[in-house]
C-alpha cells in the first residue's frame, strides 16, 4: 500500500480501541446510496520505477528546443544550490507558519524577500508573494481602487502595450466587482504610451488608477515619468508593472515622476524559476507605506518575543480572509512560499551588481540577435524607441508559418503578435537572454533566412507528427 | 542574523553571474537606476549556510508529525518532486508550440480524467493557481450559469457558519451577497435555518462535506434537493476531500461545481504556504463557463483549448493557464496510488482520526462531537481544561512544539471554544499517534502541576512566543540599508 505504513496488527489493534470490527464501518454515517463502486476509469497504481519510466519518456518528448521567446517568461540562468536548498524538507513539506515559534526558517526568509523586493521596486512595503504576475496586477488593481478615496471612479486606464494575457486575466477577476478597464493605445511609430494619448482617452472623466509598464509587452521603455506625473495630477494612483531583472538597470517604481508610483507589482519568475510550462511562479506586490492596509497576501513582519529576542510572524492579519471572511482585502489564502524560497536565495547568490549584468547581457543579446536578423531582407525593427530585452520585429511573411518551419528544426523564434495585436501583422517578439550564445543566435537568424529565402519556391512539405499550433 | 546583516561591499558569489557586463548606452540615462539595487553582497557559500541555517528553524512534515486540521499534511513523495523536475518538463516555454509540449499535455490530460472519475463530476479545468483560486473560479461559474439563464435576480450565496473564510471572500469577489447558515448541535446544518434562507435570491450554498467539524453532513440529499428545487446550485470545498476520496463522490451527492485542493489530498508540497493548485470541476450544465486553459484529446495529439474554442468561458485566472509543475506532482502521485491506492487513502485517514479520538477520549479529553464518527480529522474541546486549570488550547499547542508535534489547527472552526482541530492523515504510523497522545497526557499533567510552564510555552523552539500587537502597531516589514531596519507607526 504505497504510502500508508499500517501492520495487519496495527489495524488490528486500531479497530480494537476504537470498538468496531472492519474499517468500512467508520463510514456508517453515509448514506449507503452515495457510496461509489469500482473507480474503473482509473488505472492501477503504480510503483516508483514504473512512473518514472512514463515521466522520464514523457520529458523526452518535450524535448528541449532553442528557445528566443520571451513575452512574460524568461530563459534564465538558475544558480545549483537555488533549488537544492529550496527542495529541502524543511521548506518544501512546511505549512503556511501560523505557527511563528516553529516556522522561523520561513518566516525570516520571507522578511528578507519582502526586504529584497522593496529594494527593487523603491517602495516602503512588500507583500510574501501573490499567484503570478497577472493575478498579482489584478489585485494591484483592486487595491488601487479600494484605497483612492480622492475619487468615486471605479475605471482604470490600461496601456494596449500590457501583456496581452495580463489585461485578459485582470479582466476575468475583476470583472464580476464592476471595474471597468479603459485601453490606451500605443504610439504606432515608438511603440510607447505617450501622455497625450492617457489624456484623450481619459477624455476629462476620472480615474482610480493608471497602469504603467515598464518595460512594456514590446520590450519598449516607457515615459514613465511623464506617465507617473500625469496620473498624479489627476488625482489617479500609479500602478507599475515591472520585470525585476530589469530593476537591476532602471529606475524603480518609487522613484517615477515627483511622487513614486503607488503600487508596483510583476512577476517573479525571472528570479529563479523555471519556465516550467507556465508555473508556478510567484507575483509581486510592493506598496507606499500609506496604503500598506489595503494590501492583499501574506505579510511577515519583526517584532520581540517574551525575552526581548528578535523574531518573525505573520502580521496584519485583520486585513485575511482567515479573519476577516467576506469583508477580507482578497479571498487568497497561500502565497507562493516555495517559489519565493527559490527567489530570495536567487537575490541573495547574485546580489545587486549580478542581477545588473544578467539585465545588460540580456540586452545586448537581444540587440545583437535583432542586428542579425534585421540582415535579412523585409525584416526590420517595428518601433524605433529603446529596447530592454525583447523586440518587435516586422517580417515578410506570415509570423506562425515561419514559427512553425523553425520549431520543426527545434528552434522557438519568438512570439507572434499578430493574433492580438492584427494592425501590427505580420510581426515578431524576439527575446535573447543571458543564455543564449553567439553561435546560436546565428544559428537561428541563418535559419531563418534560409526559411524566408525558399518559402516563394514550391516545396514538399516536411512531414511532422504533431500540429505545432502557437496558443 | 539577516543575509543583509552578512553583506559587504565587492562581496558576491561571481560563478554565478556573466562575466562581463556590457555597456547600456542605448538606455536613456533618465530611466536608469542611479544606484545599484541595494541586495545582499555574499559569497555563494555564506548562501547556502545561511538558507541551510533557516530551513533548520522549521517544522515540517519531512521532521515532524503534522496534525493540523484542514490542512491534510500528508507525506510529499519524493518521487513527485524529481518527475515534476526533470530538465525537459522544467525547460518548456509556456508559448512553446503544443507540438513541443505533447509529453506534458498527456500527463495533465490523464490527471483531469483521473480527477473527474474520483468525484463524479463531468468535466475538469486545471487552471485556478490554488484553492481560493478555485473557489473564486466556482462562484464566477455560478454567476455566470445564471446570468446566461437571464436570472439577474440571485444575490445570494449561502455559507454555513462554520466554512473556511475563504467562501464568505471567495462569495464577495464574485459581487455576491454572503448568508451565514448555523450549524446544528449535532455538527449538521440546522435545516429549519436552511429552510427560511432559501429562496429565489439564492444563487448557490457553499458546503465543505465531512464538514469542518469533522464530520459527514448526513442530510446532504436533503440540502441537494431544497436548493436545486429553490434554483439555486451547490457548491463543494474540496477541502476535506481527503475523508471521501474514493468513497463517495461529490457528483453523486448533488454537487454541481466543486474545486480541489490538490496540495492537500494529492499531496503536493505546502512549501511554506504554496503554491498551491485548485483544480475545479463541474456539471454538464456548468461546462462552457470552465476557466481556460483545458487540454483537448482526439485521440492522436493532444492540444490546449482557450476562450477561442470556450467562448463562454469565465476566462483566464493566471496569464500562462496554471501551476503546471504542482499538477505534474500530483500526476505522478495518483498514479503511483491508482484507483485501490486512492480508496486506502480516505480509509487508513479515518482509521487514524478515530483512532486518534479514541485514544484521546480514552484518556479524559472531551471531543466537540461525541456521539459523531471522525472523518478524517475531529475536534477536541479544552474547555474543562482552560476552566479548571486556566490553560487555554494555545498554550498546549504551543506546549506540543516542545514535545516535537507540530500544533493542530487552533480556534478553528470559532463555534467550538477552545478547540483542536486534528488530522493525522494516513501517513501516519500507529506509534506516531500513541506519541502524540502521550504528550497531550504529559502536557496536562504539567497544566495541573506547573501551569506556568505550559502557559510560557515554548521553551526549546528558536524564538518564544512572539508580540504580535508590537508586531502589528509598530511596522517592521522590511530590512532597510540606512537604518538597518525600518520603524514606525503604518
Amino acid at each position: 500500500m504505497p504510502f500508508v505504513p499500517h501492520t495487519d496488527e496495527d489495524i488490528e489493534a486500531m479497530l480494537a480501541t476504537i470498538g468496531v470490527a472492519s474499517i468500512q464501518d467508520l463510514f456508517d454515517e453515509i448514506p449507503s446510496d452515495l457510496r461509489v463502486g469500482e473507480l474503473d476509469a482509473i488505472p492501477a497504481g503504480m510503483p516508483e520505477m514504473d512512473i518514472a519510466r512514463l515521466m522520464q519518456a514523457r520529458a523526452r518528448v518535450d524535448g528541449q528546443p532553442l528557445c528566443f521567446i520571451g513575452a512574460g517568461a524568461y530563459d534564465h540562468h538558475i544558480p545549483a544550490a537555488v533549488w537544492q536548498l529550496a527542495t529541502r524538507g524543511e521548506f518544501y513539506s512546511a505549512y503556511t507558519p501560523y505557527q511563528a515559534e516553529a516556522s522561523q526558517g520561513t518566516l525570516q526568509l520571507l522578511y528578507e524577500f519582502q526586504s529584497m523586493m522593496t529594494a527593487l521596486t523603491g517602495l516602503d512595503v512588500s507583500n510574501a508573494s501573490l499567484y503570478d504576475g497577472a493575478s498579482a496586477l489584478a489585485e494591484a488593481v483592486l487595491m488601487a481602487v479600494r484605497s483612492n478615496r480622492k475619487t468615486k471612479s471605479t475605471k482604470v486606464l490600461v496601456p494596449a502595450a500590457l501583456h496581452p494575457a495580463y489585461r485578459r486575466t485582470v479582466h476575468g477577476i475583476v470583472g464580476t466587482q464592476g471595474i471597468e478597464l479603459v485601453e490606451v493605445p500605443f504610439d504606432p511609430e515608438g511603440g510607447h504610451t505617450r501622455v497625450e494619448r492617457l489624456e484623450a482617452v481619459a477624455g476629462g472623466e476620472e480615474f482610480a488608477a493608471v497602469v504603467v509598464n515598464q518595460p512594456n509587452f514590446f520590450g519598449i521603455l516607457e515615459p514613465v515619468d511623464d506617465l507617473t506625473d500625469w496620473a498624479h495630477a489627476h488625482q489617479a494612483l500609479v500602478i507599475a508593472v515591472v520585470n525585476p531583472v530589469a530593476l537591476a538597470l532602471l529606475s524603480p517604481p518609487g522613484d517615477w515622476g515627483a511622487l513614486g508610483a503607488d503600487l508596483a507589482c510583476g512577476e517573479a519568475q525571472p528570479l529563479g524559476m523555471p519556465l516550467a510550462s507556465g508555473g508556478p511562479y510567484a507575483g509581486f506586490l510592493c506598496c507606499q507605506r500609506q496604503w500598506v492596509r489595503q494590501l492583499p497576501g501574506r505579510v511577515v513582519g519583526r517584532t520581540l518575543d517574551l525575552d526581548g529576542k528578535p523574531g518573525f510572524t505573520l502580521t496584519l492579519q485583520a486585513r485575511e480572509q482567515h479573519i476577516r471572511r467576506g469583508k477580507a482585502t482578497s479571498n487568497i489564502c497561500t502565497n507562493q512560499g516555495l517559489l519565493v524560497t527559490a527567489a530570495t536565495i536567487h537575490m541573495a547568490m547574485l546580489g545587486g551588481e549580478g542581477l545588473a549584468r544578467v539585465a545588460s547581457t540580456c540586452h545586448a543579446n537581444t540587440r545583437q540577435l535583432a542586428g542579425m536578423l534585421c540582415e535579412i531582407p523585409g525584416v526590420e525593427p517595428l518601433f524605433d524607441r529603446p529596447v530592454f530585452h525583447e523586440q518587435a520585429l516586422r517580417l515578410p511573411a506570415p509570423p506562425a508559418e515561419l514559427l512553425r518551419s523553425l520549431a520543426e528544426r527545434n528552434v522557438l523564434g519568438g512570439f507572434d503578435l499578430g493574433p492580438d495585436y492584427p494592425t501590427l501583422d505580420p510581426a515578431l517578439l524576439i527575446c535573447a537572454t543571458e543564455l543564449r550564445t553567439e553561435d546560436e543566435m546565428r544559428g537561428y537568424a541563418d535559419e531563418l533566412a534560409r526559411i524566408i529565402a525558399t518559402r516563394t519556391q514550391p516545396k514538399r512539405p516536411v512531414e511532422t507528427k504533431f500540429s505545432g499550433r502557437m496558443r | 542574523m539577516l543575509i543583509h546583516d552578512q553583506s559587504r561591499p565587492g562581496r558576491r558569489a561571481r560563478a554565478q553571474a556573466p562575466r562581463q557586463a556590457p555597456a547600456m548606452t542605448e538606455i536613456p540615462e533618465d530611466l536608469r537606476r542611479r544606484a545599484p539595487p541595494p541586495l545582499p553582497a555574499v559569497s555563494e557559500m555564506q548562501v547556502v549556510r545561511h538558507y541551510t541555517r533557516l530551513s533548520q528553524q522549521n517544522f515540517s512534515i519531512d521532521t515532524h508529525f503534522y496534525p493540523l486540521g484542514s490542512c491534510t499534511m500528508k507525506y510529499n513523495p519524493r518521487a513527485c518532486n524529481s518527475l515534476a523536475m526533470l530538465p525537459g518538463f522544467l525547460a518548456r516555454h509556456p508559448l512553446a508550440p503544443d507540438s513541443h509540449g505533447q509529453g506534458v499535455l498527456a500527463c495533465l490530460h490523464e490527471l483531469q480524467e483521473m480527477l473527474k472519475a474520483v468525484t463524479g463530476m463531468h468535466a475538469v479545468s486545471l487552471a485556478p493557481a490554488a484553492g481560493a483560486q478555485g473557489e473564486f473560479a466556482g462562484v464566477a461559474m455560478i454567476r455566470a450559469y445564471h446570468l446566461a439563464q437571464g436570472d439577474q435576480g440571485r444575490t445570494e450565496i449561502l455559507v454555513p457558519d462554520a466554512a473556511h473564510g475563504t467562501n464568505p471572500a471567495s462569495a464577495v469577489m464574485c459581487g455576491f451577497t454572503v448568508r451565514e447558515i448555523p450549524t446544528g448541535g449535532d455538527g449538521d446544518v440546522d435545516l429549519a435555518a436552511l429552510e427560511a434562507m432559501v429562496g429565489p435570491q439564492t444563487a448557490g450554498i457553499m458546503l465543505t462535506n465531512p464538514s469542518t467539524v469533522g464530520v459527514f453532513e448526513r442530510n446532504i440529499g436533503p440540502i441537494a434537493a431544497r436548493v436545486h428545487e429553490a434554483g439555486g446550485l451547490l457548491y463543494y470545498d474540496g477541502a476535506n476531500l481527503n475523508a471521501i476520496l474514493g468513497k463517495v463522490r461529490p457528483g453523486d451527492m448533488g454537487f454541481d461545481v466543486i474545486h480541489m485542493n490538490l496540495h492537500k489530498t494529492f499531496s503536493t508540497p505546502h512549501g511554506g504556504g504554496g503554491p498551491g493548485a485548485g483544480p475545479v470541476g463541474v456539471c454538464e450544465r456548468l461546462e462552457p463557463y470552465l476557466p481556460v486553459p483545458l487540454v483537448a484529446f482526439d485521440g492522436e495529439t493532444y492540444e490546449w483549448q482557450t476562450e477561442r474554442q470556450r467562448p463562454d468561458s469565465i476566462g483566464w485566472l493566471t496569464a500562462f493557464g496554471g501551476n503546471m509543475g504542482i499538477l505534474l506532482r500530483a500526476y505522478v502521485y495518483a498514479r503511483m496510488l491508482g484507483r485501490e491506492g486512492m480508496v486506502r487513502v480516505s480509509e487508513f485517514a479515518t482509521l487514524n482520526a478515530n483512532y486518534l479520538l479514541a485514544r484521546l477520549r480514552a484518556a479524559g479529553f472531551e471531543a466537540a462531537y461525541p456521539a459523531r464518527r471522525a472523518s478524517h480529522e475531529f475536534i477536541i474541546t479544552l474547555k474543562r481544561e482552560a476552566r479548571e486549570l486556566g490553560v487555554s488550547a494555545m498554550d498546549f499547542a504551543k506546549r506540543l512544539l516542545d514535545y516535537g508535534y507540530h500544533a493542530p489547527t487552533t480556534y478553528f472552526p470559532l463555534l467550538v471554544p477552545e478547540c483542536l482541530l486534528i488530522e493525522p492523515t494516513e501517513s501516519e504510523t500507529k506509534e506516531d499517534l500513541d506519541g502524540f497522545v502521550e504528550a497531550m497526557i504529559a502536557i496536562r499533567r504539567e497544566a495541573e502541576e506547573d501551569p506556568e510552564k505550559v502557559k510560557g510555552a515554548p521553551h526549546d523552539q528558536p524564538v518564544r512566543r512572539l508580540d504580535e500587537v508590537r508586531a502589528a502597531r509598530q511596522l517592521d516589514l522590511a530590512w532597510k540599508p540606512s537604518t538597518g531596519s525600518e520603524k514606525g507607526d503604518g
